[in-house]
């Protein structure tokens, strides 16, 4: 009578571990498809509408509603302001404590003078400004447009076609409101990142993108004359060597 | 007086207690073993919308995580990308525009309708979790998410339980990262005691001090 007992308990034990696995996935892996088990949901799962989760309230099911016309961003600030708030903090995470998007019509916002492009950023740039625009670039611009801006990012090795190299005359003589816009609406086959980018990132941007142009373009008048001797140096001894430069 | 009770009623408690520990004791070992997220919530892969592959996009692409989570650092809620983001490089005339694995995508972009993402690391409605505080102060994607660089399909590597997190805001030495390596899936400190070390200067330098009491996560 016990010895059948044992035996039923073994066997039960190893039926429940065999159906359901060892918890240490890397071990065993339970990978499932199966939702996790709540036993008791009534507070874990509340009826309240979270960031981007569906409602059964609205007739389109969606917990997230469009804005209304006219509506203005709650917390949004000028960039001067932002710009001057990200030097304290620039070394560490977001330079923003709210999200940085506006509805206004003036320079920083659309890029427009009145109705023509306008020139120029519209805080003062800083290093800190050209290593943010550096970092916002690398994220959203260097897929298609490549590191340095030549148009050969890594979406262009897998058919993407039609990708402006930045480097180009035509891109170097366009005015900074221009290609401001051309990040906020997008143009010809390049969708609109004003959604994305934040406007202080989006200038930030621009002045990244000036300075890779310039960066490609540089002629040893460009370096300060402290430093070109070794340049020139090198330059010298790689060209009597036979070298190899990059 | 006559024996009230049978002479094998002398060991009726003692079975009693040997029957009980040894039905209840599997029992409880299992319960102990299976009842918790370590088992429940890890490991969760469910099946998508659009067979996306972050370890196509990530690892063998290179792209940055905020390039589709792009208010990570900004909001509380670590936003999906729109539709739009999608299309930005699977759009008519770019790349691969009628594969049937993006047809979802497609719908979407055509009819408004968001994509049906079926959310896996979910916690409960009374834990606030704010995604902007950790990433900026020093908690990388990594440390909550697993190697998402790695995975074709997204599963649950860690359990999301209390006890995980206060295992981490009791001493966030043993998690801090560089600023510059938040979203670097790959960097790993050389050793444990590097990073505590690592961690140490961090935790000083940016002040973190990380809520244990209650009302530090459920308000």
């Amino acid at each position: 009578m016990v010895r059948y007992f044992l035996f039923l308990l073994v066997l039960i034990t190893i039926l429940v571990v065999s159906i359901a696995g060892l918890r240490d996935y890397s071990f065993l892996p339970h990978k499932t498809k199966r939702p996790p088990i709540e036993i008791f949901p009534d507070m874990v799962r509340q009826d309240k509408v979270k960031a981007q989760a569906p409602s059964d309230f609205y007739d389109d099911g969606r917990g997230a509603r469009a804005n209304v016309a006219g509506t203005v961003p709650v917390g949004y600030s000028a960039p001067e302001s932002s710009a001057q708030a990200s030097e304290g903090v620039a070394t560490m995470g977001s330079p923003y404590s709210v999200v940085v998007f506006s509805g206004k019509q003036d320079y920083a916002d659309t890029g427009k003078i009145g109705t023509n492009w306008g020139n120029g950023i519209p805080f003062s740039a800083t290093m800190a400004t050209l290593e943010r625009g550096r970092e916002r670039y690398q994220i959203q611009c260097a897929v298609c447009h490549g590191a340095t801006g030549a148009g050969n990012g890594i979406a262009t090795k897998y058919g993407l076609v039609g990708v402006a190299n930045l480097q180009q005359q035509r891109i170097r003589d366009m005015s900074d409101g221009e290609i401001y816009n051309t990040i906020v609406n997008g143009k010809n086959t390049m969708m609109g990142y004003g959604s994305v980018i934040q406007v202080p990132d989006r200038w930030a941007i621009v002045a990244y993108m000036r300075a890779l142009q310039r960066s490609q373009n540089a002629t040893i008048n460009d370096v300060p004359t402290a430093n070109r001797a070794a340049l020139t140096g090198t330059n010298a001894a790689s060209a009597t060597t036979g070298a190899a430069k990059p | 007086m006559s024996n009230f009770f049978p002479r094998w009623a002398n060991w009726l408690p003692l079975q009693l207690l040997v029957c009980g520990l040894v039905i209840g004791g599997p029992i409880t070992l299992g319960i102990w073993y299976y009842f918790t997220p370590k088992y429940t919530r890890v490991g969760y892969q469910p099946d998508q919308p659009v067979p996306f592959s972050h370890a196509l996009h990530v690892k063998q692409l290179g792209m940055d995580c905020r390039y589709c989570h792009s208010f990570v650092e900004v909001a509380g809620h670590s936003n999906l990308p729109a539709t739009q983001t999608c299309i930005n490089c699977h759009g008519q005339g770019k790349i691969l525009p009628n594969s049937p694995r993006l047809a979802a995508v497609r719908d979407s972009w055509e009819t408004g309708q968001p994509i049906p993402w079926v959310q896996i690391h979910r916690l409960p409605d009374y834990a606030y979790f704010n995604h902007a505080v950790h990433v900026n102060r020093g908690v990388s994607c990594y440390s909550c998410h697993g190697a998402v660089n790695e995975m074709s399909v997204v599963y649950e590597a860690e359990s999301l339980s209390m006890k995980w997190c206060l295992d981490c805001h009791r001493a966030p030495e043993n998690f801090l990262r560089p600023p510059s390596e938040i979203f670097n899936m790959n960097w790993h400190p050389a050793s444990p005691e590097a990073q505590r070390e690592l961690g140490t200067k961090f935790k000083e330098e940016w002040k973190v001090n990380p809520p244990v009491n209650c009302g530090g996560c459920h308000r």
